[in-house]
């Protein structure tokens, strides 16, 4: 019995391809860079860029009242919030670049940067 | 028993794929009864089928199998009209779609393991986009992209790999 596989020079191409398009989709899509900046908007605007490098309590004033960011040493959270669900508190720490946490309530949004802008999902 | 009055002319190539598609059907049967680590990541051994017709018979008895298979399987898995069959449908006609283009390729150095590849490819292609347009309309399911992608590239290149086989066979 012939046991020669039969895969050709065309085929091998396309393997090829194949295998590194696979390689590049892990290494894009997978990635997650620690981020350094974090910008805040409040409705549709954008408030302020600061540097995640800083120990830094932040308030800010929405419809429903006072909303208190935590800026840690390269991480970000929403200490406390007027809101009623509470969502973007319970999000928790913050750290990888392209993470964000929203609260509709008090229109406030907290997103991360990192060195080059991540892909963003909320424009998309 | 009276004898029916109505009589359906059929094809000797009508036959001819009513056969291959059963054996689809089969193929897709045994592949159900196994469990996915994973919804969606298929070795999708009913493409065989679909291939090696398509090589044999050409482009339209491929078609009419592979579609003729997702019916069948629906109706028999009772999936038919549910989400899992418009996945299985649009998975089945995007990859057509893809081979249609690849049949173009020049055969000498294009087998029909090109072939599977494009089609696992296209198959994932087409199922991601109506889980994005319609079931999970997130970006986060690009995160699932290179898990997807790779299962495709292992069983497009299985499945071509026995498909070529088989091709083999019947020539020899």
């Amino acid at each position: 019995m012939n046991n020669q596989l039969s895969i050709k020079s065309g085929d091998w191409l396309i393997i090829a391809i194949s295998v590194l398009c696979i390689a590049w989709s892990f290494k894009t899509l997978w990635h997650q860079s620690p981020a350094s900046q974090l910008q805040i908007r409040q409705a549709d605007k954008i408030v302020g860029v600061y540097d995640l490098n800083q120990t830094r309590e932040l308030h800010l004033h929405g419809p429903l009242g006072l909303t208190h960011i935590s800026i840690q040493q390269g991480k970000v959270r929403f200490k406390q919030s007027p809101c009623n669900r509470q969502y973007c508190v319970h999000q928790g720490w913050l750290s990888k670049a392209g993470q964000i946490a929203i609260c509709l309530p008090n229109q406030i949004s907290i997103q991360l940067i990192g060195a080059q802008q991540a892909y963003d999902s909320l424009n998309y | 028993m009276t004898r029916s009055t109505i009589s359906i002319l059929s094809t000797k190539q009508d036959h001819q794929i009513a056969k291959l598609t059963a054996l689809a059907i089969g193929l897709h049967m045994v592949e159900a009864i196994f469990p996915s680590p994973l919804p969606g990541v298929k070795p999708g051994v009913a493409n065989i089928i679909t291939l090696y017709v398509l090589i044999q018979y050409g482009f339209g008895p491929a078609a009419w199998v592979s579609i003729l298979r997702v019916f069948a399987s629906s109706l028999l898995l009772g999936h038919f009209l549910s989400p899992t069959f418009v996945l299985s449908l649009s998975g089945a006609i995007t990859s057509l779609g893809i081979l249609w283009i690849a049949l173009h390729l020049p055969r000498q150095y294009f087998s029909v393991i090109s072939l599977s590849i494009f089609a696992a490819f296209a198959h994932i292609a087409g199922q991601l986009l109506v889980v994005r347009l319609w079931l999970i309309p997130h970006t986060g399911i690009t995160y699932l992209i290179p898990i997807f992608a790779t299962a495709a590239i292992l069983f497009g290149l299985l499945n071509g790999l026995i498909t070529a086989k088989l091709l083999k066979k019947r020539a020899a």
